[in-house]
């Protein structure tokens, strides 16, 4: 079995900023990727981040993943990446069990662990949801820009947040028709920035509305949607049908952590953080001394907290091994900084309340 | 179904491979995963339910909801949305649980 140091699992912007962090520090880092490719959910994202320069912003997302990459690879082999490896058991002694291009499996044993295992999109209730065409917005936004694919011609997409509009834009851009964009709140939950440039373009973004059912044999050809009143319940005589055979499902993400659960850490059903997650102090350690949370898995926010969050557990885990660079306080300062700056504002209440509850 | 022009992206497609589903061949390119060549080339449907034999297409494209997954090499449950095309591959639709030979 192989022992290490710090074992880090997701290669995220939460996992990479992690490893650049710790191995700045003087230790030494496995990576566990589940994907051929390194990069979590940024391989995909083009469009450009908001935020302070700190975070890359103004910056595609796939850009900074290649910006985090390199800087990774100016630590040689004080960080390595494996890639098509799953971390899938994690156990009481740190062991982790990992399976490789679905042949191998082996146990791996370290010191300490991050866990920035990312999240997973939500999908919602409805008639025929399970059909061929219907995906996570995010799904589509890898088809088309990670492999150039269209996901078909026509597409409804559930749910006006930032996913939803973001890909609705990056549909348009691959030549895609976007029919509408619906959510079932009163009010658009996107940045009005990139809603904007969807109404700009003509497409309705229905509020109050949700997805009614969908309709096809085989493969999506329509769906029908209808208003909600106040409650959320569908109001009879306010459907529409529309002549899709794409439907993108955006309604949030959940925090994937289970192997932490798995470990006995201790968790929390939060809603503002969008799902179970592990309780952890302010330096993204959780209820078991060593094992450390940071990305989306600890709650869902933005690449941009993933980000901060990554850096700070990362120089926390490897002070905890020993390695304490002289500018300890002062990096952690920084970074606690960045996390309160990103989490400020009436936009950061909600996260703000579940970090309180979600609280060591 | 491939997208030729793109404002900000350019897509250096790889090597042209072959591979056959259901025995019909196929092309895609190299760097792409079986779930997205099968795309291009019009296929949706990867899988059918275990119990109802309802169609299956791919979902989250991040290897994490099994909806995706088909026969491959005739090693069944192989996740399409993550596994990279290989020259000779042969691809095909799984019905139920599939058979680990």
């Amino acid at each position: 079995m192989r022992e290490l140091e710090l074992l880090i699992i997701g290669s995220g912007p939460a996992g990479l900023c992690a490893a650049i962090s710790a191995a700045s520090s003087g230790a030494k880092v496995l990576i566990l990727e589940r994907s051929f490719q390194p990069g979590g959910q940024l391989i995909k994202q083009t469009h450009m981040f908001f935020g302070s320069e700190r975070q890359y912003a103004s910056h595609r997302g796939v850009d900074i993943a290649d910006i985090l990459l390199r800087r990774a690879a100016e630590f040689g082999d004080r960080i390595e990446l494996m890639l098509n490896a799953t971390a899938v058991g994690f156990y009481e002694d740190n062991v982790v069990t990992v399976l490789k291009d679905e042949k191998e499996y082996f146990k791996i044993k370290a010191k300490s662990i991050i866990c920035a295992t990312g999240a997973f999109e939500k999908s919602l209730a409805f008639p025929n949801n399970d059909l061929p065409g219907i995906y996570g917005a995010g799904a589509v936004q890898t088809l088309m820009n990670v492999y150039g694919v269209r996901p078909g011609n026509r597409v409804l997409m559930v749910g006006a947040g930032n996913i939803g509009v973001i890909v609705s834009y990056q549909l348009m851009q691959a030549g895609i028709q976007v029919a509408a964009v619906l959510d079932a709140a009163p009010r658009i939950g996107a940045y009005l920035v990139h809603a904007s440039k969807l109404a700009r373009m003509g497409v309705p973004i229905l509020c109050s509305h949700t997805i009614k059912e969908a309709i096809g044999t085989d493969c999506l050809e329509a769906a029908v949607v209808c208003r909600v009143d106040q409650r959320f319940r569908p109001i009879p005589g306010t459907e529409r049908r529309f002549d899709v055979d794409v439907m993108c499902v955006s309604v949030g993400l959940s925090p994937l952590n289970e192997l932490l659960a798995m470990r006995g850490a201790a968790m929390r059903y939060v809603p503002q953080l969008s799902g179970t997650v592990p309780l952890r102090t302010v330096d993204c350690e959780t209820s078991i001394p060593g094992i450390y949370v940071a990305g989306d898995a600890s709650g869902i926010e933005e690449a941009s907290s993933a980000m901060a969050e990554g850096y700070l557990a990362g120089l926390c885990a490897a002070a905890g091994l020993g390695h304490v660079p002289e500018d300890y306080g002062a990096r952690r300062q920084e970074y606690l900084g960045q996390l309160e700056d990103l989490r400020s504002g009436p936009v950061g209440d909600r996260i703000r309340a579940g970090m309180k509850l979600s609280a060591l | 179904m491939r997208i030729t022009q793109h404002p900000i992206l350019n897509f250096d497609r790889g090597k042209e491979l072959h591979f056959t589903f259901n025995g019909q061949p196929m092309t895609g390119y190299e760097g792409e995963t079986v779930a997205a060549a099968l795309h291009a080339a019009g296929v949706k449907v990867l899988a059918k339910s275990l119990n109802l034999h309802r169609p299956r297409g791919f979902y989250c494209a991040i290897g994490n909801c099994a909806s995706c997954q088909m026969i491959v090499d005739g090693a069944p449950n192989v996740r399409t949305c993550i596994t990279l095309l290989r020259e000779g591959m042969r691809v095909e639709t799984q019905e139920g649980k599939g058979k680990i030979k």
